[in-house]
């Protein structure tokens, strides 16, 4: 297994690096088979990881945990990868779109390699330079249009962001301080010692190290109120990254949160840690559930989103029961597909109506044969409708909040969520099921070059044969690799929902094992 | 005359005082301390970016020689490594990208000596030094009470540490322009590294040199962010970054 471990850290990255040097569709190519190759590596670790912990090289650890966000990522960057075959526009030679198509296979390669290296990372301090590496990568990846947008939103992302691994940075040097009294100072902060002796740790530095760390990394899983970065780094940024950002890096830094209840909880005892995990949780899943009631901007609207499910992620965790826990590792995976599937479907709108206006959208299920269906899917799986994955997920953790007598914040986790529900469907509804306009000609949220806001459309959607201004909309899909990867992430989510394969509930288990014990 | 007992007891600081005079050491490592702090409010203070770059560059020197105060001291020769590391980066290597991209970005202010005027927030020069006083005093008090005790360094140290990071978050806040929040995120690291001086001050070279490399990273990213922020609005304020809401 030590192969597949290695492999992992080097086949994307040197992904990165032929996708740069070869030509774009080469470039695109590679990146494809890199995805389709990690996901493949991480199948391959389930069997072991379900069975025991394992490290190598002395500072890679793969245990069930790990695994299962690995997984999320992986599969991410396979399908997301494939669909940027469809998404960028090709070129020739050496032209501005070629370059374009050049920079953004390597950034998203290296992008998926610094969050496939995190919850690979055997060590506490590695695993924060694995999450800071993914924000600057991810940085650039959100200023690659170049927009006045793009570029707002790149500069609020890395300076949010890297104040708060800044903040997350001091509670690791806590949590070094609390293990260098128990296991001398020259220990490696390696994870698995910190466990091992936590019940022996100095409670105050421990309590400091994982608020620190909730603030910090929670910065970037986007907890309230060090959210602000996230709806406009996931509007701004290309389709492929929002994806990826949304559906992969904010569950990674979830993951680095995890690692910290795992030791906080063998040291403090359950209570303290899963208070905190309750207070922001809660706050940050009402937040989202009324900015997703009011907006206009269908990406912005999938971002609020993504903070909804963060903060059903961190209640989950709270509630502490292990059939809550299993929910919520199950939640990681089905994010992972739904949230992909529909920033991806909302690429395809993008790229259809031009627009990032809901306003401009009309008619989406009659214009688009396949990716319209697949987007109402997508939307009605992130509002937890069976049979998806998302609602076996839920439906265990508000079991473990009711089976723990947590009644008060279950109620309002089914109320809120309800409202999220709400604001998703009505955002829905008015762009796929409404009449297509007659003439999409001039006016307001059109594809027309200049009645669009500057810096919403972006490259690629002036490709002849999608958006002609002026001429209506035909029935039509833009290309068939920005539907396929779509189809593959609805029938994961099917079985998510309906019949989870028995492969991955014995990784759930075991990582829910690993979450619950005490010591 | 007889003076009444005076009820320190509430006040941390008092029950941290030492009973005697405290040694050359732990004086000197406590007097770099607290100059890094006036460093921190330098920049707070400074309104010249190439001032403002100065005032890093002797920060991040007084860290280096804390660093070699610290490993002569404890007999720790790994801090020897991470000060000679923290000086080639950020004494030498990042103000020198600093500067570069200042020239680039406002050749003008450069050829007349440094007329690049940090723009300032809405709070006045004396309130923002108020609050930055106040959030530093919380950062001292606040550290003291936690109760941590360090070989390596004198804990008053730590406390220091955390007013700095405090105040550098009061500079980021403050500042309108892309180059100082830069900055002040980077002298937020800088009191990071004194308080990793204090309770870490062991840990393991190979993971400082991680950290260090992951510094110089991200400064590469800020620069190449800044070029685009420039590129795009011909200046370095963020006052016009108000179009993303909602």
């Amino acid at each position: 297994m030590s192969v597949v471990a290695a492999l992992l850290l080097i086949v994307p990255f040197l992904a990165g690096l032929a996708s740069f040097a070869a030509p774009p569709r080469a470039g695109q190519a590679i990146t494809a088979v890199s995805g389709v190759a990690s996901f493949g590596l991480v199948l391959a670790l389930i069997p072991d990881a379900s069975q025991r912990a394992a490290s190598y090289f002395g500072f890679v650890r793969v245990d069930a945990l790990s695994v299962v966000f690995l997984l999320a990522t992986s599969f991410l960057y396979a399908t997301v990868a494939i669909y940027s075959i469809g998404y960028l526009p090709g070129g020739h030679g050496h032209d501005a779109s070629a370059r374009y198509t050049r920079r953004f296979s390597l950034g998203l390669n290296l992008f998926a390699w610094s969050m496939l290296a995190a919850p690979l990372m055997s060590n506490l301090a590695l695993l924060w330079v694995a999450i800071e590496v993914t924000t600057v990568i991810s940085a650039l990846l959100v200023a690659i249009e170049g927009t006045d947008g793009a570029a707002e939103a790149a500069w609020k992302y890395i300076l949010i962001a890297s104040a708060g691994l800044s903040i997350a940075l001091l509670g690791t040097i806590f949590m070094y301080y609390a293990g260098a009294q128990v296991l001398g100072p020259h220990y490696s902060m390696a994870f698995a010692p910190v466990l091992a002796s936590a019940r022996h740790l100095a409670v105050t530095p421990v309590r400091m190290a994982f608020v620190l760390a909730v603030l910090g990394f929670g910065t970037k899983v986007g907890l309230f109120p060090v959210h602000t970065w996230l709806p406009d780094a996931h509007s701004e940024a290309p389709t492929p990254v929002s994806a990826l950002l949304s559906g992969s890096l904010l569950a990674v830094s979830f993951y680095a949160i995890l690692r910290y209840y795992q030791i906080a909880v063998a040291s403090l005892g359950p209570r303290f840690p899963r208070d905190v995990l309750l207070v922001f949780g809660v706050a940050t899943l009402l937040l989202a559930a009324l900015y997703l009631l009011d907006q206009r901007d269908y990406k912005r609207l999938l971002a609020y989103s993504s903070m909804e499910h963060m903060g059903i992620l961190a209640i989950g965790v709270s509630f502490g029961a292990p059939i809550a826990l299993a929910g919520v590792l199950l939640h990681v995976l089905a994010h992972a597909a739904a949230k992909g599937n529909a920033f991806m479907g909302s690429g395809v709108l993008l790229r259809k109506f031009g627009s990032k206006e809901m306003r401009g959208v009309r008619g989406g299920l009659d214009l688009l044969p396949w990716s319209g269906p697949l987007f109402l899917a997508a939307v009605l799986a992130l509002c937890a409708m069976p049979p998806f994955g998302i609602f076996r997920s839920e439906f265990e953790i508000v079991a473990g909040g009711l089976a723990t007598s947590h009644n008060g914040p279950t109620v309002i986790l089914v109320i809120l969520v309800t409202v999220a529900f709400l604001g998703l469907t009505l955002s829905a509804n008015r762009m796929l099921l409404s009449r297509p306009r007659p003439r999409p000609g001039p006016g307001p949220g059109s594809a027309e070059p200049g009645s669009a806001e500057p810096g919403s459309a972006e490259p690629g959607s002036a490709e002849p044969g999608t958006a002609e201004p002026g001429g209506p909309l035909t029935r039509g899909e833009p290309s068939v690799w920005m539907v396929v990867p779509v189809a593959v992430g609805l029938v994961a989510l099917l079985v998510l929902g309906v019949h989870p394969p028995g492969e991955l509930t014995g990784l759930l288990a075991r990582a829910v094992a690993q979450l619950g014990s005490r010591a | 005359m007889y003076l009444a007992p005076f009820p320190l007891a509430p006040f941390p600081l008092a029950q941290a005082l030492p009973t005697q005079a405290p040694g050359v050491f732990t004086g000197g490592a406590n007097v770099i301390a607290v100059l890094i702090l006036l460093a921190e409010f330098g920049m707070l203070r400074q309104a010249l970016l190439r001032d403002h770059i100065r005032l890093y560059m002797a920060q991040s020197a007084l860290i280096a020689i804390l660093a070699v105060i610290v490993a002569a001291a404890r007999h720790i020769p790994d801090l020897y490594v991470l000060a000679a590391l923290t000086v080639a980066l950020k004494v030498i290597v990042i103000p020198l990208l600093l500067r570069r991209l200042l020239r680039e970005t406002d050749p003008v202010g450069a050829a007349a000596g440094g007329a690049d005027i940090a723009g300032s927030g809405g709070l006045g020069e004396a309130s923002t030094v108020l609050l930055a006083i106040v959030v530093a005093a919380f950062g001292f008090f606040a550290a003291s009470r936690l109760g941590i005790r360090s070989d390596a360094a004198p804990v008053t140290a730590l406390s220091v540490s955390l007013s700095v990071v405090l105040v550098a978050f009061v500079l980021m806040i403050h500042r309108r322009d892309v180059v100082s929040q830069a900055i002040g995120l980077f002298s937020l690291e800088n009191g990071i590294s004194l308080a990793a001086l204090v309770v870490a001050a062991s840990l393991p070279l190979i993971l400082e040199v991680a950290l260090l490399f992951d510094l110089l990273l991200a400064v590469v990213v800020f620069g190449l962010l800044i070029r685009i922020h420039h590129g795009r609005g011909r200046s370095l304020s963020t006052a016009d970054l108000t179009r993303l809401r909602g």
